[in-house]
């Protein structure tokens, strides 16, 4: 898929990061900018490494951190075992589809943030209720992609496995299942950021501890070195989780590449 | 020897112009030991007729039967390998060739040392580890071939398999159709276009017309077994006999689908 190889734009992306490094450095340290609305950035180094150490609003940032990574996994695992099941069932037959999607194209593009108190007020204001607004921004994705990917396997390669003797399940899961799996963990991948950016919705909602719940308690402060710090974090995780995905696109569905 | 057959089979699709004719009532058997080639352009029915055979499409005239047992479905016994190799390209070469073993629970070890068996026989022997992607679409057809071979069904359905290979290639697994034909006696049902192809392999070959899909000719040509007896393949493509038929089938086609325009219009 990717003609070009890798690294040739390496320059750009890296002239780009280092002027607004320097930008940022230049308006702070002049003083054009009170270090209230925008810290330095060295200002910002040494509160990440404050924050590793001594912590925030009663926890360390690895504790922070720690309670969002459960959440999102958490709703994360709950999804592959629900969404990527609905999902192949929904390409699978027309009648599940019909039952379902409606269902899914509901709720899908209405904000995380505008049933939430909905679902306080079902659940409560505990852990429940962030990984069930995690896990509902998460299926819809997760599910279309995989059905979708389900609808595109070649009728031939079902004909095949039906004249070599499949059964129903053995082409749904030897056949249907691994054609299907670069959609489903492109899905996964747009279904983890997703997720990802409705944690901080979640964790505004009486949390005691999480990164959202972290800058949120520091913007209220007005201490926006942590808010930049945590925000700088939230980034960061978010692209390790990104990059850890792409390995295993490239791992499991690394055979598209001929295609 | 089961023969597999086509009595009095037909296909009529609902269409939202009123029902359309796919093809004919056909009756037709493929006996084992056979090669017969269904001939014919686009539309004239022959993948109708496959698919039947294969138990993809059920008839609705008529049946198909093997010896005396209605086919309901696909299965085993009539293995097919496609023109688009339909093989599973997260799976390497070898596990391909065992991907029908492993269906019927066989253990690792085994399938793999009877898929390295065929994919020797098929020539590719030192590919077996190679990934789908990797390969050519001659080597995809062998694949394919070593697939259908390893559930050791009584018929091959072949939908035009040498369709999309170039010139050498094709002759090239025609050689190699016609040893596995001799090695094996299996029944093969072909379909093509191409004229040579059917004539060189065709133990019986049925033209097919299109507009409704009917078979309009039978032939039973001898090339393949000269092939087999030893004579040389290219004395017997340039044989008198040969290009006579290759000429009076031409003509047929040609025939066939000015009448089949006559009906149209």
């Amino acid at each position: 898929m990717d003609s070009e190889p890798r690294g040739s734009h390496a320059g750009s992306s890296a002239l780009m990061l280092g002027s607004l490094l320097a930008l940022w450095w230049a308006v702070t340290a002049s003083g054009l900018i009170s270090p209230l609305f925008l810290p330095g950035p060295g200002q910002i180094l040494g509160r990440v490494v404050d924050l590793a150490r001594h912590g925030f609003v009663g926890a360390s940032l690895w504790q922070h951190a720690a309670a969002s990574l459960a959440r999102v996994g958490l709703a994360m695992l709950f999804a592959v075992i629900t969404a990527i099941p609905a999902g192949m069932a929904m390409g699978l037959f027309p009648r599940v589809n019909a039952a379902l999607d409606p269902l899914i194209e509901f709720y899908r593009p209405v904000p995380p943030l505008a049933y939430l108190p909905l679902i306080v007020i079902w659940f409560g204001i505990g852990e429940v209720t962030k990984v069930i607004l995690i896990y509902m921004a998460i299926f819809a994705p997760l599910a279309i992609a995989t059905a979708s990917g389900v609808r595109r396997v070649d009728p031939d390669r079902i004909r095949a496995a039906r004249s070599l003797g499949a059964s129903r399940d053995q082409i749904a899961w030897l056949v249907v299942f691994p054609s299907a799996l670069p959609d489903i963990l492109t899905g996964l991948r747009i279904a983890l950021g997703v997720g990802w950016s409705t944690l901080v919705a979640a964790e505004l909602v009486a949390a005691t501890r999480g990164l959202g719940f972290m800058v949120q308690s520091a913007s209220q402060m007005l201490v926006t070195d942590v808010v930049v710090a945590g925000i700088l974090v939230i980034a960061f995780i978010a692209l390790a989780l990104e990059l850890l995905l792409r390995r295993i696109e490239r791992r499991f569905a690394g055979w598209t590449a001929g295609r | 020897m089961a023969v597999l057959s086509a009595k009095g089979a037909g296909v009529v699709y609902r269409s939202a112009r009123g029902p359309v004719e796919a093809l004919s009532p056909v009756t037709l058997d493929v006996g084992q030991g056979e090669i017969v080639i269904a001939l014919g352009a686009s539309g004239c029915g022959k993948s109708t007729l496959l698919n039947m055979f294969a138990g993809f499409v059920a008839p609705t005239s008529g049946q198909i039967v093997v010896d005396d047992r209605p086919v309901t479905g696909p299965g085993p016994d009539r293995a097919v390998v496609f023109q688009d190799d339909a093989l599973m390209p997260w799976l390497s070469a070898l596990e391909n060739v065992a991907f029908g073993l492993r269906l019927r629970g066989m253990g690792k070890a085994e399938r793999l040392e009877r898929a390295r068996a065929l994919l020797d026989e098929v020539g590719l022997g030192a590919f077996g580890g190679h990934r789908i992607s990797e390969m050519s679409g001659g080597m995809r057809q062998r694949v394919g071939l070593a697939r259908a071979l390893a559930v050791k069904p009584d018929f091959l359905l072949m939908d035009e398999p040498l369709g999309a290979l170039d010139e050498l290639n094709r002759e090239r697994m025609q050689v190699l159709l016609l040893q596995v034909w001799q090695a094996t006696g299996k029944g093969i049902f072909l379909i093509t276009h191409s004229i040579e192809e059917a004539l060189f392999l065709a133990t019986e070959l049925v033209l097919l017309s299109p507009r409704p899909g009917r078979i309009v000719r039978r032939y039973h040509p001898g090339f393949a077994r000269r092939f087999l007896a030893g004579e040389p393949i290219r004395s017997v493509r340039s044989d008198p006999d040969f290009l006579a038929m290759r000429e009076e089938l031409t003509l047929a086609i040609l025939a066939s689908e000015e009448e089949a325009e006559a009906h149209g219009q």
